[in-house]
């Protein structure tokens, strides 16, 4: 279909995902992936504890002393996010990941996957790569770097704005 | 008319929707896509979801297996 025959639906989704917790994540992701389906255009913008999700591997050369010890103290991505209740030293996760599992509910990392394939944006903070010292080669590929004009200038066009 | 089978059960909110609207990309506005489904939510999603997109619900039969038709809508969504 031609880009000018097709109806946008009202707004958008624009989501501020600032936590790094299992659950927070899980949520904003649902949210993001239900939208994506019912046709909004999504954008999720990675923060601070939230940019956890979007990492693929740690590295440490280059880095300084503080920014290697941020590195080792994260979680190493969607895989390994603590839940911000009854996480018991990473046992809650396990606990949810087999709930869900049976339950046909997809975990972090898949519904990441799935977002991505309905066409969500994924815009990580410039500021908070920057002072956590992660760089955009320890992220997922297909993530633009943005700022606090950027994330305005989606949500002020968006119908829907949730910060998680 | 054509009518797409489509098989949702066991899953949970939101992949009924997501799968539902990957399938009806593939269809012409007037075809028919077939859904059966197990999640508590489904009707309502599926109620909110073709209001969104312009499709209609045409038939629903409740139970432990849901079992919903919805025929495309003429509305391009981007």
């Amino acid at each position: 279909m031609s880009a000018d025959a097709c109806i946008a639906p009202t707004g958008g989704v624009t989501i501020l995902l600032f936590s790094g917790d299992f659950d927070r994540v899980q949520a904003a992701l649902m949210v993001a992936i239900g939208a994506a389906a019912s046709g909004f255009p999504v954008t999720i913008f990675f923060s601070f504890w939230g940019l956890t999700a979007l990492r693929r591997k740690s590295r440490f050369g280059g880095k300084s002393f503080l920014e290697k010890m941020v590195s080792a103290m994260l979680p190493g991505g969607i895989h390994g996010l603590p839940t911000s209740r009854m996480n018991f030293l990473g046992v809650g996760p396990r606990l949810f990941k087999t709930l869900m599992r049976r339950k046909g509910v997809p975990e972090p990392a898949e519904m990441l996957e799935q977002a991505r394939e309905l066409g969500v944006r994924f815009v990580a903070c410039a500021t908070s790569m920057d002072v956590m010292g992660i760089s955009a080669d320890e992220l997922i590929s297909d993530v633009q770097a943005g700022g606090v004009a950027s994330f305005l200038d989606v949500a002020s066009r968006s119908s829907v704005q949730l910060v998680f | 008319m054509p009518q797409t089978e489509l098989d949702c059960k066991g899953m949970r909110c939101p992949m009924p929707i997501v799968k539902i609207s990957l399938a009806m990309k593939h269809l012409q506005a007037g075809d028919r896509l077939a859904v059966e489904a197990t999640d508590p939510a489904f009707h309502p999603d599926l109620v909110a979801w073709t209001r969104q997109l312009g499709h209609t619900l045409v038939e629903f039969q409740a139970g432990a297996v849901q079992r919903a038709v919805v025929v495309k809508g003429d509305r391009l969504v981007c």
